[in-house]
């Protein structure tokens, strides 16, 4: 039977994706549902100084109306689950609904619950609440500054907290180096944008006492577990369902308020309820991304080896330490400073900031992107500045493979890699020296052509769970797998993970019917019902298949030892003498004697002649817990030509190599790599959310916020190289988030590059035609 | 984006739109991709709703005279399928290309965006720039508006609440004249930060004629007098010296997209480059 592990199939879960056939939250309708809105404060920072909602009360259809006042005592508020150690992290109190003040634009006040979708919004228009506007603070680095407004009584500064990461001597470094560069990197704040926005049903058993919700979660185990503790519900009287998810890139980690006064609503009223976000909504409350101000620095030598890296950075929380925040810009961003090189001296300073702003959560490479993005800007700075072709730099810091697995400045340990390979496949297939050679010539001909390199490794594959404890994770970060086979042979496989367009429905099918031999026809992947799925994590960090993958793989090997014992008693033939082939245990030499796996999941399952001492059944589950991280890596190169007219960018060629290990699934590889260098075009190009002074969301919809479009982004040239780790049974190293980390800083550096001969040294992404102009109107003015 | 409640009726006959015109409080729709965005957001909240979309009598494409009349409810798709649009008026074909996507343009009218008179839309540049007639109706009678004399600032017009915009016609084109449309597009709306519309005929190596429209600098779109383009080679030093005034006579729109100077140097740029292109295809 051919092997399906490293074939490019098509996904299984496309047809009724793509044919809206698919099953989301809001495609759900119970008998006897309700329909809830939000009345969510227009005011970045008030206090309240009256909600009446007696209209809203005696409006058509109206059903219930909950203040905060309503629901105090009852519920508690929205947890944090990151609770980073070695810092001074200041977790505010979140209440489900605001009382005495609100703290950003869209702040929920009031829940109206209706009889209709219509009746609740138009509800929402009469209520009533007086606010007296305080003053807003939205940028991370001016809200920690005295003077500025303070949104929590308990955090003075609204400093969160300061988080330090070193290793080194880096102030001896710094002071005894013949080459110093520095940048201040504006790294804008992100809004996710997954397709389909967030949803919440919630259904209550009163003579179960048992809480069901549906919900666009990433994660629903951790959903269950943060939903126990805000409606103080014991946990197993929770069940939490994710049917298929549009889209997250993180945004649906997180738990929130308006998810849990759903389930409130449902127990208080005994009818299910419905909230379902409308766009407007999604960009005013679900987490942004992103939102540092970064001061760094780089030393080296003159002939461009790097001894040292500085910063100090002011991340954006919002106005609430949403359920991740604290773990994105320390943990899954400073202890990646070294990104894909040797430097010995590292000292990195992160400053929580709380803002009147939406929270800040994981974005699609959740810290990550932003550690490379400043590395990558400074190592281009750096090149620039001793003469030195930025990838011959790169290539000189890159940490060879002889040196795997490498511990780093910052103290993590990369299990593998051969980035020196990444970087010269990517060279050489883009001909690197020849788009040099078309930029000189293009220069003198008076045209404005940039080469942008980036080599990069990423930490991903969350992660060892014990490290999880250590990080002050609020769980666990194994995974786990449930395969059940039935008497005819076909296969339901539970996962903890929750895939939600990854792909991992085909890619675990594909595992499982190699492992058995069997037709992926006859497996069916279960995921997203805490119910149904053994206890997992979520899909997140480039985790599922690294590590629900390794559960999977594990469990196979159960079911799989089970049934050969029981091929051999069925067979009368000693266990040794048999081996796995075509799909069958057969007797080595003699191919007749051979039971199909089929064969073996009816007499397991109907148990007539079972050997001595086994139990009936064909069922295992397995728990994976990997011993590292895993660290995918990879070079990208991206050439550009800039119309210095009208500061318009065209992206000419973009071409990466990247390494996730063995491939399960060629074409889903490659589909996470486009989607994700995309998305990192759109950082790098055209995506901001910008608020006013006063706290408003000046790109509240899709009119102003640019989400990339295909026809505004360019072809991609995707390679690989294939690097297998040790840390996982499967090998496979994580690829959701890769390609959002490298083509950021790739896209920059290569704009920068187009525009140096203007002196210009860095643009604050996006670097939209406005902001690229008005460089060049600035380094034109400063050449006058 | 649930919109206030509102009735929905449609209409059998332009006769019967223009009596519900009438009773007030009443907005048309065709294909609705400018009002029921409006609607959703409750910044729009007609208490009634008339759907002419239906009305075959607002559709179609046809000569008249040596130029062409369309009607206001014909689709974009059916202004981009047209061979009459594409031969005489292939201004037309190049600016729809870039109206919102597939599907908007499916549904999606000129007679409804011309109406909504959106100040950075594409399509009132373009009718400025052939020198169109808008013809609308009401139950007090016809009456007949220059496109110059019809878009007077954001989203509004020289029509009145009860009147439909029945159609619009188009003179002939100057004879071998060249036509293109430059925009620079805002990248999240797709509308235009700044764009150029022009017109261009030719005398041997020179610029005999121009007409030139912009859009999305201002709060509406207009004509732009450049008499200096004239007798240039269209070059770009000639077209940047005749067109360094041609968004001063507007107040320029200063926006998170774009400042008023980045936007007055795209409209210049748009310009030349429409010229230049323009004059490129005249015969």
């Amino acid at each position: 039977m051919a092997t399906l592990f490293g074939s490019g199939i098509k996904r299984r879960e496309d047809p009724r994706l793509i044919t809206g056939a698919g099953n989301f939250t809001d495609d759900l309708k119970l008998p006897g549902m309700t329909y809830a809105a939000l009345v969510r404060s227009p005011y970045a920072h008030a206090r309240i100084v009256k909600i009446d909602v007696s209209e809203a009360r005696k409006a058509p259809g109206v059903v219930a109306v909950y203040t905060g006042a309503d629901i105090a005592g009852k519920v508690n508020g929205v947890p944090c689950a990151f609770n980073v150690p070695g810092c001074d992290l200041k977790v505010p109190t979140h209440p489900m609904l605001a009382t005495d003040k609100v703290r950003y634009a869209g702040d929920g006040v009031a829940l109206i619950v209706a009889e209709t979708r219509a009746a609740a919004r138009d509800a929402v228009d009469l209520v009533d609440v007086d606010y007296e506007p305080l003053g807003a603070t939205v940028d991370p680095e001016k809200a920690v500054q005295p003077g500025a407004p303070v949104l929590h009584a308990d955090v003075p500064g609204n400093v969160a907290f300061t988080w330090n990461v070193a290793g080194g001597d880096t102030d001896q470094a710094f002071a005894s180096a013949a080459v110093k560069v520095s940048l201040r990197i504006v790294q804008q704040r992100m809004l996710p944008t997954a397709m389909e926005p967030r949803a919440a049903v919630a259904t209550f058993s009163r003579s179960m006492g048992q809480l069901t919700l549906w919900v666009t979660s990433q994660n629903p185990h951790i959903h269950r577990f943060l939903c126990s503790l805000m409606l103080n519900l014991p946990e197993h009287k929770i069940r939490v369902i994710s049917p298929d998810v549009g889209g997250g890139f993180g945004s649906k980690i997180p738990a929130y308020a308006d998810e849990a006064l759903v389930c409130f609503a449902a127990i208080q009223l005994g009818r299910p309820v419905k909230w379902t976000e409308d766009r407007s909504e999604n960009y005013k409350v679900t987490t942004h991304g992103r939102d540092h101000v970064e001061y760094v620095e780089m030393c080296g030598t003159k002939d461009g080896t790097i001894t040292g890296l500085k910063t100090t950075v002011y991340a954006g929380l919002g106005a609430y330490a949403s359920t991740a925040a604290p773990g994105v810009p320390t943990i899954l961003h400073g202890l990646m400073y070294s990104g894909a090189y040797m430097i010995p001296n590292i000292k990195g300073k992160v400053i929580g900031a709380y803002t009147s702003t939406t929270p800040v959560d994981a974005y699609r490479g959740a810290g990550r992107p932003e550690a490379t993005f400043l590395i990558e800007r400074l190592v281009d700075t750096y090149a620039r500045e001793i003469g030195m072709d930025p990838a011959a730099l790169r290539r000189k810091n890159l940490i060879p493979k002889e040196k795997m697995p490498y511990t780093v400045a910052t103290g993590i340990t990369y299990d593998s890699g051969n980035y020196h390979g990444a970087l010269d496949k990517a060279l050489d297939l883009i001909g690197y020296q020849t788009l040099r050679d078309d930029q000189a010539r293009a220069r003198k001909a008076g045209k404005y052509l940039g080469i942008g390199v980036c080599s990069y490794t990423e930490i991903c594959g969350l992660g060892p769970s014990q490290v999880a404890g250590q990080i002050g994770f609020g769980g666990g970060l194994y995974e786990s797998a449930l395969i059940r086979v039935y008497p005819t042979g076909n296969i339901r496989v539970y996962m903890g993970v929750k895939p939600h367009g990854q792909g991992e429905e085909t890619t675990f099918a594909q595992i499982v019917a190699d492992e058995f031999g069997v037709p992926i026809e006859s497996i069916e992947i279960v995921t997203g019902d805490t119910e149904a799925t053994p206890q997992g994590w979520g899909t997140y960090g480039s985790r599922t298949t690294a590590v629900g993958g390794g559960a999977l793989k594990m469990a196979t090997v159960k079911i799989k030892d089970k049934a050969k014992k029981l091929a051999a008693h069925l067979l009368e033939a000693n266990e040794a003498d048999l081996e796995w082939k075509d799909g069958k245990f057969q007797v080595k030499g003699s191919p007749a004697q051979a039971k199909a796996f089929g064969e073996l999941a009816l007499m397991a399952n109907v148990a007539w002649n079972m050997p001595a001492g086994m139990e009936p059944g064909l069922e295992a589950s397995a728990f994976f817990d990997p011993t590292n991280f895993v660290f995918p890596y990879g070079t990208h190169i991206a050439s550009v030509e800039v119309d210095i007219e009208t500061g318009e960018t065209k992206i000419l060629r973009y071409l990466c190599v990247d390494d996730c290990g063995p491939h399960i699934n060629p074409m889903i590889v490659e589909g996470q790599v486009h989607g994700g260098v995309i998305q990192g075009i759109g950082e790098a190009m055209q995506e901001i959310a910008i608020y006013t002074d006063d706290g408003q969301l000046a790109t509240g919809t899709m009119m102003d916020y640019a989400v990339p479009k295909a026809s505004q982004m360019p072809r991609i040239e995707s390679h690989y190289t294939y690097t297998p780790t040790t840390v996982n049974p499967l090998g496979v190293k994580g690829i959701g988030e890769a390609g959002t980390i490298a083509s950021v800083p790739c896209i920059v550096n290569a704009v920068v590059d187009a525009l140096s001969p203007l002196g210009i040294t860095h643009i604050d992404k996006p670097l939209t035609p406005a902001r690229v102009w008005a460089a060049i109107q600035a380094a034109k003015g400063g050449a006058r | 984006m649930i919109p206030v409640g509102f009735e929905y009726s449609k209409a059998k006959s332009v006769r019967e739109a223009i009596n519900a015109l009438a009773g007030g409080d009443c907005k048309l729709v065709a294909g609705g991709h400018s009002l029921i965005p409006m609607m959703r957001f409750r910044l729009a909240q007609p208490a009634r709703l008339v759907d002419v979309g239906g009305l075959d009598e607002l559709k179609g494409i046809e000569a008249k005279g040596r130029g062409a009349r369309i009607g206001a409810g014909t689709t974009y798709r059916d202004l981009l399928d047209s061979a009459l649009i594409k031969e005489k008026y292939p201004l037309i074909t190049e600016a729809t290309n870039g109206i919102g996507d597939t599907q908007v343009r499916n549904r999606g009218t000129i007679g409804g965006g011309l109406a909504h008179a959106d100040p950075a839309s594409d399509m009132p540049a373009v009718m400025l720039a052939l020198g169109a007639t808008f013809n609308l109706r009401s139950k007090a009678g016809k009456r007949s508006v220059a496109a110059k004399d019809f878009f007077e600032g954001a989203f509004t017009t020289a029509m009145k609440d009860d009147e439909l915009l029945y159609d619009i016609v188009l003179p002939a084109p100057p004879t071998k004249a060249g036509m293109a449309y430059v925009s620079f597009d805002q990248k999240a709306s797709g509308y235009a930060i700044a764009a150029a519309a022009a017109v261009v005929t030719r005398s041997r190596k020179t610029i005999k004629t121009v007409t030139l429209a912009l859009t999305g600098v201002s709060e509406r779109s207009y004509l732009a007098d450049v008499p200096d383009v004239v007798g240039t080679h269209g070059d770009d030093a000639e077209l940047d010296a005749a067109l360094s005034a041609v968004a001063d006579s507007q107040i320029v729109n200063s926006d998170i997209h774009a400042t008023a100077e980045y936007r007055a140097h795209l409209a210049r740029v748009a310009a030349k480059r429409a010229i230049q292109i323009a004059l490129g295809r005249a015969g």
